[in-house]
């Protein structure tokens, strides 16, 4: 089976800091990577680096697209790069006001996409964006309002409904649960465990959280100073840790 | 003190024909120029003015409107203008100018070949209120990216159950370009297909467009929602034409009303030529 994206050796420094370095992984279709470590320690600058929002110094983000088969992102046109992105890529901000326009309905948040990708008819980009709030538990009577009249787990779950809306291939979520309270986080989760398997989603997941990589993941990289220091099955990888810093992470949890 | 032909100096008219030659040469795209002070308020025709300086020849015959009218304070002023520093002949009548500058509207008169059309633009932007980064925006006309543009039209059905924008109504030319039309009523827009020369000039936002004559433009819709350009259900209270845009005139404080063309000039002649029945 070809890897849906195959990432090689991903550099990106600031200055003579280290953002990542060394990175390399293979995801394949269907599965889902988390993505764990402390602040700093170089995720997000990854997940960024993976997605085209930042320019990596070195490597290589191989995408298995659908018409060409496996392509370097990087060598791609902007244009193209950016019908990707908004295709067979989703990217699920940490905060949903970096994923929404606020100023604009909920529905015509969802339809968005489909108007980028060429949709021209209002009543079925309507129905559609309708049948994905269904999907993400918000009531259809909401669906003029503004996001900033939702709160922040509607809006999580909005932000969602936009991106799956065309149906893409690949989700790259940066802590799809920060700053919600724990039992919205317990609903989000559900919802999101229950569209990635019913979708057949490939997603890259990062968070601190080991909590959501223990429900969502099915492998984990665990980063360190821009370093990868471990991989593996996630309960493995939550069970048994082998380097120091994974043991220090996964006993740090709080336990209630 | 004299002024050189049409107030501005001739390097800067050169730089400003060099901008219009390429906004003709790609139809809808705005090219930056180098705007200059004029002894004019921003907002008050700044980039017209510049536009019609740089097209103006000592044989032009020279007609300025603002929302249609000939006789109103922008209009006028600006006319004055040309007359003192370029000495050129002036006109109300839409049939005789060669250069005509306007302010919102197109004349109901159909323009010829020979005609250049010159539009006082505030926000040459179209996308500006969807997204504000100057530089995104450039690049989705650069990558052709205009879901956004539908967003705001998608928006408007949500809100309003149609197409609610009446003015300024976004339009793409020749399948490439989504440009703003200048805030003229959406019922001028089918006039934008036109034999005439018609140009753009944002003084404020330095940025100058084109319509080359006869370049395809069409008015963005939805399949379910075809554009509409509407106008007041009335007949023109003077000169009872049916065809053309009409400004809504309170004349009492009892609600009396009455429903008049806006281009004065097309008015007056149906009404001298014995139109008005």
């Amino acid at each position: 089976m070809t890897p849906l994206l195959q990432v090689r050796n991903i550099e990106k420094r600031y200055g003579v800091r280290i953002g990542c370095a060394d990175v390399s992984f293979d995801l394949y279709p269907g599965e889902v990577l988390g993505i764990v470590g402390e602040s700093g320690s170089g995720k997000s600058t990854l997940l960024n680096c993976l997605a085209g929002h930042l320019s990596p110094d070195r490597g290589e983000v191989i995408f298995d697209t659908r018409v060409d088969g496996p392509r370097d992102v990087r060598q791609m046109p902007e244009a193209e790069r950016r019908l990707l992105s908004r295709t067979d890529w989703a990217f699920v901000h940490q905060n949903p006001r970096d994923g929404l326009r606020m100023r604009v309905s909920a529905g015509g948040n969802v339809g968005e996409r489909l108007m980028a990708v060429g949709a021209r008819h209002y009543g079925d980009i309507r129905q559609t964006a309708g049948d994905w709030l269904t999907k993400v538990e918000i009531d259809t009577a909401r669906m003029d309002d503004r996001p900033s009249a939702f709160s922040g787990g509607m809006q999580q779950r909005l932000q969602i409904a936009r991106n799956l809306v065309t149906g893409p291939r690949l989700i790259f979520m940066d802590e799809p649960t920060g700053g919600l309270d724990v039992s919205v986080q317990a609903r989000l989760l559900d919802l999101l465990r229950g569209l990635v398997r019913r979708m057949g989603l490939s997603a890259i997941i990062v968070t601190h959280d080991l909590a959501v990589v223990r429900l969502l993941a099915d492998r984990l990289m665990v980063m360190k100073s821009g370093h990868v220091v471990e991989t593996g099955l996630t309960d493995q990888v939550l069970d048994d840790p082998q380097h120091a810093y994974t043991q220090l992470l996964v006993s740090s949890v709080l336990q209630v | 003190m004299s002024y050189n032909f049409a107030y501005l100096d001739e390097q800067t008219k050169r730089m400003i024909r060099r901008a219009i030659l390429k906004g003709v040469a790609i139809p809808g795209y705005q090219v930056p120029f180098a705007s200059r002070e004029m002894p004019m308020p921003y907002g008050w025709g700044t980039g017209g003015v510049q536009v019609s300086a740089a097209c103006l020849t000592p044989d032009d015959v020279f007609k300025v409107i603002d929302q249609g009218a000939d006789d109103t304070t922008n209009a006028v002023s600006i006319r004055r203008f040309f007359e003192k520093t370029a000495g050129v002949a002036v006109t109300e009548k839409t049939t005789e100018a060669t250069v005509i500058q306007t302010r919102h509207r197109i004349p109901e008169t159909p323009l010829s070949a020979d005609q250049i059309l010159v539009y006082q633009v505030p926000i040459p932007e179209p996308l500006r209120f969807l997204e504000p980064r100057e530089t995104e925006t450039r690049k989705m006309h650069g990558l052709e990216e205009y879901g956004l543009m539908h967003v705001k039209l998608y928006e408007d059905i949500a809100r309003h159950g149609e197409i609610a924008t009446a003015y300024a109504y976004p339009v793409k030319v020749e399948d490439r370009y989504v440009m703003d039309p200048s805030p003229i009523p959406k019922f001028d827009n089918p006039k934008l297909e036109s034999p005439a020369l018609q140009l753009f000039g944002a003084g404020r936002e330095q940025r100058i467009y084109a319509l080359p004559p006869y370049t395809k433009v069409f008015s963005l819709d939805f399949e379910d929602y075809p554009f509409d350009p509407s106008k007041a259900a009335h007949p023109c209270a003077l000169c009872g034409a049916e065809d053309s845009y009409l400004d809504e005139v309170i004349v009492d404080d009892a609600g009396g009303r009455m429903f008049v063309c806006s281009d004065t000039d097309y008015c007056a002649s149906r009404r001298e030529t014995g139109e008005a029945a």
